[in-house]
């Protein structure tokens, strides 16, 4: 969290504005996400940080109406490019939803699924690699008896923790987490933001929240955003504390929002 | 203030009063049915039912080709007609965002399945028995395959709708390819809805008779020659209900009572099917 230590930037973005039909939903948004970080994006509803998170694996792309234009550099190519095969983008960049999503099948096939999109392990390689994502994801010694019982009869914390095994099983550079804890109870809640403390070791982290405290208790760079602008972006100590931007300092002190 | 309240009682009371009038009014005429179909049918039950061939007037007989030639027709039909009807509802429901062919389709579906099912039957008498010249089995799974098709349709589309969105975006998000999120994460999630609709599907052509009398028509004897006129319970009930002969009237009556309770149990395993689904997802 100090503003000292070394970053390289693993997502760039440059001049992005985002359209749903006519309605122009982000506006030259130029922002650089630091690798094996977390940052946050805060703001009020309809201020575009999830569908900021959005661009970076373009989902947008499943509805026909949406688009996006600029630029976003991973490792210094552009992902917007239309060039870019979509699928392999995905491997690289992980999602977690908002509510949980496990697939209709067991707790083994949901982490495998993903890895066989890519990888032909043996069954021995897959298990392992199952009970690495499992372990990683803090789920494994809740479920190690249960494998083969169906993903859909976890309790909510274990299901999200579930999708967050499984986006991390393909073994991808950056993780997308959309409010990842919305949905869920205070003592999930602080399973899943220690699990994004650990996380963070190997990943690059971008979160969305509403939840300012979880905002400032586990990223290293907060982005707040109001309507569609970007109008802060800094450490999160020193958005927090020292905000720049009046906007900024009235939405965290509440006065806002 | 009082007296608002009372009115709204009164009128509560009112408002239930006539709505458990007219279920009991509708339970009345359905007891009544099941209750015909009891007495009537039950006489005719025996083991001789499900082995003989249905009688010439005045000997002994069963309905055994008949329940036979159903089975046959309906299974395939239903074997037919499903796949269409899954792959059909699919693209409706996944693919069926753009352009104009799926609302077209849609909307042709809806006057399908409202298709008056003596029509269907005039059709495939029109393009297939007076083609080939003579009666035949396949005329009638032909037939009732037509009916299968815009059932089928219509329950996969509406259980691929209640699959959340979010679970097609997991899915995508791992980079997965839209066949294999539809075929290993939307219709597995969707599967139990999608089989309750077949077996509505069942239960409703197994008790057509409309489309069987122009295509299949009948058969005294036992036969599994799709190519020939194939006997089935529908024509038969309707032409021994209206003979003169005692017999053959009681063993209409036997054949009504084994259709509605065949349709009751795959209404009743569909529900208990959908109930499940409910639980899992």
């Amino acid at each position: 969290m100090n503003a000292e230590q070394t970053v390289t930037p693993k997502l760039i973005v440059k001049n992005l504005n985002f359209y749903y039909g006519a309605d122009r939903a982000l506006k030259d948004i130029n922002l650089t996400i630091p690798e094996k970080m977390v940052t946050a994006f805060i703001g009020p509803s309809g201020c575009g940080k999830s569908t900021l998170l959005r661009t970076f694996n373009r989902m947008y792309q499943l509805y026909p109406k949406q688009r996006a234009e600029g630029e976003i550099l991973l490792d210094g190519q552009n992902l917007l490019d239309k060039k870019q095969d979509l699928n392999k983008l995905r491997a690289k960049i992980g999602m977690v939803f908002q509510k949980p999503t496990p697939f209709p099948m067991s707790i083994y096939d949901n982490i495998a699924f993903g890895v066989k999109l890519y990888e032909n392990l043996s069954s021995r390689d897959m298990a392992e690699r199952v009970e690495w994502a499992l372990k990683k994801a803090a789920l494994w010694n809740e479920v190690k008896d249960k494998l083969k019982q169906s993903g859909t009869g976890l309790s909510g914390g274990q299901q999200q923790r579930l999708c967050i095994a499984r986006a991390i099983a393909v073994k991808p550079q950056v993780l997308l987490l959309d409010e990842p804890t919305s949905a869920l109870d205070p003592i999930s809640t602080a399973h899943i933001e220690k699990l994004v403390d650990e996380l963070k070791k190997e990943f690059t982290i971008v979160i969305v929240t509403h939840n300012m405290q979880q905002a400032a208790r586990v990223s290293d760079f907060t982005a707040y955003m109001y309507l569609g602008d970007l109008i802060e972006f800094g450490d999160t100590s020193t958005v927090f504390t020292n905000p720049k931007r009046k906007e900024t300092e009235d939405y965290i002190t509440g006065r806002f929002g | 203030m009082f007296s608002l309240y009372a009115r709204r009682r009164f009128i509560n009371g009112l408002s239930l009063t006539i709505s458990v009038l007219a279920m009991a009014f509708g339970l009345f005429w359905l007891g009544w049915i099941l209750w015909t179909l009891l007495m009537q049918g039950l006489p005719g039950m025996n083991a001789s039912i499900f082995t003989q061939t249905t009688p010439p007037p005045g000997s002994r007989g069963g309905l055994g080709n008949a329940i036979w030639g159903s089975l046959m027709m309906t299974s395939l039909a239903t074997l037919i007609g499903t796949p269409i009807g899954i792959l059909a509802g699919t693209y409706l429901a996944e693919f069926g965002q753009r352009g104009w062919l799926a609302p077209a389709t849609r909307f042709i579906n809806d006057i399908l399945l409202s298709a008056p099912s003596i029509v269907i039957g005039l059709f495939v008498y029109e393009v297939y028995v007076v083609k080939v010249g003579h009666f035949a089995g396949w005329g009638g799974t032909l037939a009732l395959s037509i009916i299968v098709i815009p059932v089928v349709i219509r329950t996969t589309e509406n259980m691929l709708r209640l699959i959340p969105n979010t679970l097609r975006e997991a899915a995508a998000a791992l980079g997965t390819p839209q066949w294999k999120v539809i075929s290993f994460v939307t219709l597995r999630a969707a599967r139990a809805g999608i089989l309750t609709g077949i077996l509505l599907a069942v239960a409703r052509i197994s008790g057509e008779t409309a489309p069987l009398l122009f295509t299949a028509l009948n058969n005294q004897f036992w036969s599994s020659d799709m190519n020939q006129p194939m006997a089935n319970l529908p024509v038969v009930i309707f032409q021994f209900a209206m003979s003169p002969y005692d017999d053959w009237r009681s063993l209409a009556w036997a054949g009504a009572l084994l259709i509605t309770f065949s349709v009751l149990t795959l209404n009743i395993l569909a529900r208990v099917m959908f109930r499940q689904k409910a639980n899992t997802y």
